[in-house]
């Protein structure tokens, strides 16, 4: 009888998805944890300083000359920064809407790793296709998860009760929702060339004639900026400017609702990414490596390319981050309506003009 | 000489702000080369980082400010109070001696701070007292981090800012007016 279960097709693939869930959520936290890293390293030396180089667990010095590096480096500082998290206190002040504050945290997080559910980190290992679910609408299905993400910082502002999450959560309403249109009027073209909203057929179409970012680089530009507006972002930091906010949107928290917040942040950095190699760099494939695997050693080679170019991704996220001052906020909404929609839409006419003229 | 600065409309190239990101891009990436390799002024202390390896303090640093000494060992203040009425978080508070006299190392050295205190934890270093003394007789020296355990003991009397402020030579002119006033036949005060 449980033989039977085994074999059972039904079981079968819901054993694999969970096992790819699994998969993707470890390897997501680590990344998340060790981006808090990349970034404090590399913001420190922009800024001509070192970042963590002091953290060290009692016994890693003892090793030899691998310890004093990785000490250096700073790698054990994600593992004090989560320890941190699980032993603050996590305080409730006594003037919050408490069922919206606690629920504002969660609301904020889960979009950010729903996106990831579509996104094809590979292209096969042994016989599974290296994505958790294969939709044939799965930039809509990203698009939607992502209009969610307003929610949490609106209710975490919201339901502080205070002045400046207020302000944050109010601007960051604004904000997201006016990027939103932009980032979705910019990919319209993209299916134009296509033809097929499934992530996948985009990577093979990208794989055969060369990937996207090449044939719409007005459409990558608007994205990648939409982008940094969608994940609260400087220059897009209006929400948790600490200079003007205190801390925006999570001021009033603390501890493991913190936490939240700022993993999903850089959840949502991470998903961006993904996202934009996929559309516009050729998601797993490279021009000459852009047949699907068919051993498992070209399973793991995807798979490593695809975090590679993520990877790329994260650290020019990173780096415009120490780089620009922050928008203003009625340039940024001018950015956002007035200018960023028109040039979506006169790409998208463009576009349908010359697939209907050069693909009889 | 007038520099003229050129202020012209920004072309529509400048005007999408990709010159400007690019030069970000270039600056951004110019110091984190930098510190990469190591060659960064800030943060390379030779033999390991700050606060194993001591930090190099530049020349004319606005450290604590201490009471110092001329050549001959004698103290410079004659409590003037004008560093006590220009320090802007009030730091300094200085007693003159009355009109009886008070604490003299030398001749002719007729108003000598009775005590002289400055609050370290008001201090706001910004130097005002050093330039506002006649007597070049207050200094910001290199002393960049100063810890206690009380308030009290932060707050640093007469004898703690002269021995920790050092010998500054000087122009002596208390001492050559002295000569002089000794040297001419009749004086208003006695000089002794």
């Amino acid at each position: 009888m449980l033989e039977n279960l085994f074999i059972d097709p039904t079981f079968q693939f819901v054993l694999f998805s969970a096992a790819k869930i699994a998969v993707v959520f470890g390897v997501v936290m680590t990344f998340v944890a060790y981006a808090v890293l990349v970034e404090r390293k590399v913001s420190a030396f922009i800024q001509d300083r070192v970042g963590p180089n002091r953290t060290a667990p009692p016994l890693a010095l003892k090793i030899p000359v691998i310890g004093r590096f990785l000490q250096r480096c700073g790698i054990f500082q994600p593992m004090a920064d989560g320890l941190k998290f699980i032993l603050k206190e996590d305080f409730t002040p006594a003037y919050v809407r408490t069922i919206y504050f606690w629920i504002a945290p969660a609301i904020s997080v889960i979009p950010a790793f729903l996106t990831l559910a579509v996104i094809p980190f590979g292209s096969t290992l042994g016989k599974q296709r290296m994505v958790i679910a294969d939709l044939n609408v799965g930039i809509l299905y990203t698009l939607g998860i992502v209009s969610l993400g307003v929610y949490g910082i609106v209710l975490a502002g919201w339901a502080s009760n205070s002045k400046y999450p207020f302000l944050g959560g109010i601007r960051s309403s604004a904000q997201m929702i006016s990027y939103e249109i932009a980032m979705g009027m910019s990919v319209v073209s993209l299916f134009l060339i296509v033809g097929d909203l499934n992530l996948s057929k985009l990577i093979q179409w990208q794989a055969d004639h060369g990937w996207l970012v090449l044939y719409q680089p007005v459409a990558f530009v608007i994205f990648l900026v939409s982008a940094f507006a969608e994940t609260n972002r400087l220059p897009f930091d209006l929400p948790e400017s600490e200079t003007e906010l205190v801390g925006g949107y999570h001021t009033e928290y603390s501890s493991m609702k913190f936490a939240l917040f700022f993993l999903g942040e850089y959840a949502n950095m991470i998903a961006s990414s993904a996202m934009m190699v996929t559309l516009f760099f050729g998601g797993w494939s490279l021009p000459f490596l852009g047949k699907p695997a068919d051993s498992l050693l070209g399973g793991l080679v995807h798979i490593g390319i695809f975090i590679a170019k993520m990877i790329v991704l994260m650290v020019v996220f990173i780096w415009v981050r120490w780089m620009l001052p922050r928008f203003r906020y009625d340039q940024l909404m001018d950015l956002g309506w007035r200018r960023f929609i028109p040039i979506a839409l006169l790409n998208i006419v463009l576009t349908a003009l010359g697939v209907a003229l050069f693909n009889r | 000489m007038t520099k003229v600065v050129d202020r012209s409309p920004l072309n529509f190239y400048e005007r999408t702000y990709l010159p400007a990101l690019v030069e970000g891009f270039k600056v951004t990436a110019r110091h984190f080369v930098r510190s990469v390799k190591g060659e960064n002024t800030a943060t390379d202390l030779g033999d390991g980082y700050y606060p194993e390896a001591p930090w190099r303090v530049a020349e004319g640093y606005r450290g604590a400010p201490y009471l110092v000494r001329d050549q001959e060992g004698s103290t410079k203040c004659v409590s003037c109070q004008l560093c006590e009425f220009i320090c802007p978080p009030k730091a300094i508070k200085i007693t003159p001696p009355g009109p009886e006299g008070g604490p003299a190392d030398r001749p002719n050295a007729e108003k000598m701070p009775r005590e002289f205190e400055i609050n370290m934890l008001r201090c706001i270093f910004c130097g005002l007292c050093q330039e506002v003394c006649p007597e070049e007789a207050i200094f910001l020296q290199q002393h960049y981090s100063l810890s206690g355990l009380s308030r009290e003991e932060m707050i640093y009397n007469k004898e703690k800012l002269l021995k920790l402020g050092g010998v500054h030579a000087g122009i002596q002119k208390w001492k050559h007016k002295l000569e002089e006033a000794k040297e001419q036949e009749t004086f208003p005060v006695n000089v002794g």
